[in-house]
């Protein structure tokens, strides 16, 4: 597999968020997917980067465009080093939230994906990597 | 700093979100909102959202809580104008818009929202 290009993105602010959305749309457009494949992997990643924002403290996005034989994908990996997340299975149940929120985020984003990893302990960060094939 | 517009259709009020929310203009909306259902006596607000392309949790908060608060206000909501490519998504990222009613576009909206108003009228 091969990773074609890959930049990373600073998300500090809501305008970060809303320029993440754009470079996700625009490398997706790129490697030709669907529409409605466009917006899932632009939603997640909507949802990823405002975790980050509002949970991690800021952080960053690293973006990658993918190809693996005939496969074309998009990667997106948020990090942040803020306080990690203490419990996952729980985090990643849908309606569970810390912060007010709907508690879809992390479920809703990795049902969106193809892949999903996650990392994250209390007191050292969190990590979460999407990929969205065509 | 911008505000989203909010027209006044008779006895309803309408809402077209074109921009990229972030959080200040989507409490401001929610705040001007409240305002204008009660001064303008409003029984309907119309979330006109055919030029969203991504609809992610946030906004779907954002419309349910302008549909709770126009309901404690006796207004009922409608969204209109979804895009296909974002029903698919919302469905997947599990978010259901409790006590918002759709409609294709702003005219099947309204008639909704007549409708609506007719039979709480009748209650």
């Amino acid at each position: 597999m091969a990773v074609l290009e890959s930049s990373i993105h600073p998300i500090h602010s809501s305008e970060d968020v809303v320029r993440v959305r754009q470079i996700t749309r625009e490398r997706a457009v790129a490697q030709g997917f669907s529409l409605v494949d466009q917006t899932k992997i632009v939603t997640a990643a909507s949802e990823l980067a405002r975790n980050t924002l509002e949970y991690g403290g800021g952080g960053e996005v690293t973006v990658e465009v993918l190809n693996d034989g005939m496969r074309k994908g998009v990667r997106l990996t948020f990090s942040d080093k803020g306080p990690g997340i203490v419990d996952l299975d729980l985090a990643l149940k849908d309606g569970y939230t810390t912060g007010g929120g709907l508690g879809l985020g992390l479920s809703g984003a990795r049902r969106l994906s193809n892949e999903f990893t996650i990392d994250s302990k209390p007191g050292e960060g969190t990590r979460v990597a999407i990929t969205r094939w065509r | 700093m911008d505000k989203i517009p909010i027209l006044r259709m008779g006895r309803f009020l309408l809402v077209t979100i074109q921009v990229d929310m972030h959080d200040r203009l989507a409490l401001q909306l929610q705040d001007d909102l409240t305002e204008r259902i009660v001064k303008d006596r409003a029984q309907g607000v119309l979330i006109d959202i055919s030029s969203l392309e991504v609809v992610d949790s946030f906004i779907g908060r954002m419309i349910s809580n302008i549909a709770a608060m126009a309901s404690v206000l006796d207004a009922r909501t409608v969204v209109v104008g979804m895009q296909p490519a974002v029903a698919i998504t919302l469905v997947e990222l599990g978010l259901s818009l409790t006590g918002v009613r759709t409609a294709l576009n702003v005219d099947k909206g309204m008639a909704l929202l007549r409708e609506e108003v007719a039979e709480a009228g009748r209650a």
